[in-house]
């Protein structure tokens, strides 16, 4: 492939990846562990679209519609909101390894939901379970702690608030181990929330969480071409006129609330905010007007195939964590061994 | 008479326990270029800092007769225009995307470059020699073309006052020279004004109209290379035992080794 002096998106490079996008959402709506048939599913699809009659009973269309199409959609956005999420604070920490959870929010989320499996498990907010709240809260909370503690000397650097991100994370993983330890009885189910998972619940996630994700979206792409800007370093980007540190905590703030919410429905899914952002990076183009954008598409398709296999690969559901990284992995370091004069 | 681009009031800046420069006052003329020499933890870059507006200031910083502290980020950069020593290098972006950058000041907050933008970058390429290499990603550069690139990057800004740290760091003789002769030239065609630290003092000598001497934070010689680049003055400031040569009407200052014959 040869460079182009100017990267910017092109309208066939996002054709493709809509494409994509669509392509995998289609094939994932298809199939499922409750054989529908997929030419049944497809004339429903039809039916619902342009009118007719629908092959489906009445069970079968609710199986469609309440499990199938809400979970692929719920994959989507959190496949979305955690690349894109990885993409700014690589941007935001000149860092390649930089990822969604970087600042405590993993750790944040684990904790509360720890809390709330051993001491409330039964407690419910709105006539729902109370632990994806809590594990927003958590991780909105362990990232408002990293950025507290790194101001208070009057600035924030970048490395002090990474180091500061990784003394909390450490800390409020103690917490959450050492209460898990006490209780040993609920182990599994911690354990199962931490590895990771999209539960079936109808439309309630999808809904909860959207709006946080979109709007991170619309912050993210509208900021793309100023993460350019901040990857000059800081001192250059105030040479051009752009606040660097008022830059970053908008950017934070956006790029945390986005994954606090795919946290809160998902658990913690490693992996996808790292491999989707080097991925572009690697294959389309280093300016955050691609990489950002794009990783919203690839993020999105990557997570709805992880999930795809997590819950028909086996009978019983994998951990869709086991499948990001076990099928995310080998990709990526073909990928990676190909281009890395490229990447940083 | 020229009013000032650039003029600094008496101004302290330094870190948070520590005082680098200790009220240093200076102007810089429209269409000049003022080198700012000294030994090593003088405070020229810290000069360049508060000139950019990035320290705590006591005194006054001055840009076109406006305080630096109120006047907008935007409208400073289209003014200041700055290649720092060491600059951080994406190096993953190509040679245009990275100079594109420097167009931000010219742009809505959130807005996107016109054809007007791209024609700026295209000329400012063009005339570093670097269009051949518009495509090539950063991390690919040698050291001397990653210099020009920075240096486009500040070109792109069309600001009036191209503020260089070190411009030469890292580069052979014959790239610095190339380079410092290229912002020469570049200086003569648009009537930029170049302020620049140079550590190199026979560059000073031979490329500047006026030369700055810092020593402990405060300015203790100003004025045209001969009068400040003398064996007197370098060796109270510097410690060192040096000659200064004229040749061509400019100054060339030699190491001369004392002890151990």
């Amino acid at each position: 492939m040869t460079t182009r002096p100017v990267t910017r998106l092109r309208a066939r490079t996002l054709a493709g990846g809509i494409a994509v996008l669509l392509a995998t959402m289609l094939m994932a709506v298809l199939i499922g562990a409750a054989e529908l048939g997929w030419q049944r599913v497809l004339a429903e699809i039809w039916a619902q679209l342009v009118g007719g009659t629908s092959p489906l009973s009445e069970r079968e269309a609710a199986i469609l519609w309440q499990l199938r199409v809400p979970r692929v959609l719920l994959a989507g956005a959190v496949g979305a909101a955690l690349a894109m999420s990885g993409a700014a604070f690589q941007g935001v920490f000149r860092n390649p390894l930089a990822d969604p959870f970087l600042l405590g929010a993993a750790a944040g989320a684990g904790m509360a939901a720890t809390i709330v499996v051993v001491f409330a498990p039964a407690l419910t907010l709105w006539a729902a379970s109370a632990l994806p709240v809590a594990a927003f809260a958590g991780a909105v909370g362990g990232v408002a702690l990293s950025w507290l503690l790194s101001t208070s000397y009057g600035g924030v650097s970048p490395t002090t608030l990474l180091l500061a991100g990784v003394a909390v994370s450490a800390f409020l993983t103690a917490v959450q181990t050492f209460v898990q330890q006490l209780n040993a009885d609920t182990i599994r189910q911690v354990y199962n929330w931490m590895l990771g998972g999209l539960a079936i619940t109808g439309w309630a996630d999808f809904v909860s969480v959207i709006p946080y994700i979109g709007a991170a979206a619309v912050v993210l792409m509208v900021c793309a071409r100023l993460l350019d800007v901040l990857s000059l370093g800081d001192a250059e980007a105030a040479s051009l006129g752009v606040n660097p540190g008022r830059l970053r905590l908008l950017l934070i703030s956006a790029a945390s609330l986005a994954t606090a919410a795919a946290v809160s429905v998902s658990g913690l899914i490693g992996f996808v905010g790292i491999i989707v952002p080097h991925f572009i990076r690697l294959t389309v183009g280093a300016s955050y007007r691609v990489i950002v954008p794009l990783s919203v598409l690839g993020g999105a398709s990557f997570l709805i195939v992880a999930d795809q296999i997590a819950r028909t690969a086996m009978p019983g559901e994998l951990p869709i964590g086991v499948v990001t990284a076990f099928a995310g992995a080998p990709f990526f370091i073909i990928v990676l061994r190909r281009n890395a004069e490229k990447l940083w | 008479m020229v009013s000032p681009v650039v003029e600094l009031r008496n101004v302290r800046a330094g870190y948070r326990d520590r005082l680098v420069l200790d009220g240093v006052s200076l102007t810089v003329s429209a269409g000049e270029w003022l080198a700012v020499i000294g030994p090593n933890g003088a405070g020229k870059s810290t000069l360049v800092k508060a000139m950019l507006g990035l320290t705590r200031l006591g005194g006054e910083v001055l840009i076109r007769g406006r305080d630096r502290r109120t006047l907008p980020a935007r409208e400073a950069a289209r003014i200041i225009g700055y290649a720092p020593q060491q600059p951080a290098i994406p190096g993953g972006l190509t040679v245009t995307d990275y100079v594109l950058l420097g167009r931000t000041p010219h742009l809505g907050l959130l807005a996107r470059e016109r054809s007007a933008d791209q024609r700026v970058v295209a000329d400012v390429l063009r005339r570093l020699d670097l269009d051949k290499l518009a495509a090539r990603r950063l991390g690919t550069l040698s050291g001397g073309e990653r210099q020009r690139a920075v240096l486009a990057r500040a070109l792109a800004q069309q600001a009036d006052v191209l503020l260089l740290d070190e411009p030469t760091t890292g580069l052979d003789l014959g790239h610095a020279q190339a380079l410092l002769d290229l912002v020469d030239r570049l200086r003569r065609e648009d009537g930029t004004t170049v302020v620049s630290t140079l550590h190199d003092l026979t560059l000073a000598g031979q490329y500047a109209d006026r030369v700055l001497l810092l020593d402990g934070g405060d300015t203790v010689a100003a004025g045209p290379p001969e009068e400040v680049l003398t064996p007197e003055l370098l060796a109270r400031h510097y410690d060192a035992d040096v000659e200064v040569v004229t040749v061509a009407g400019r100054q060339v200052v030699i190491p001369v080794r004392t002890n151990g014959r």
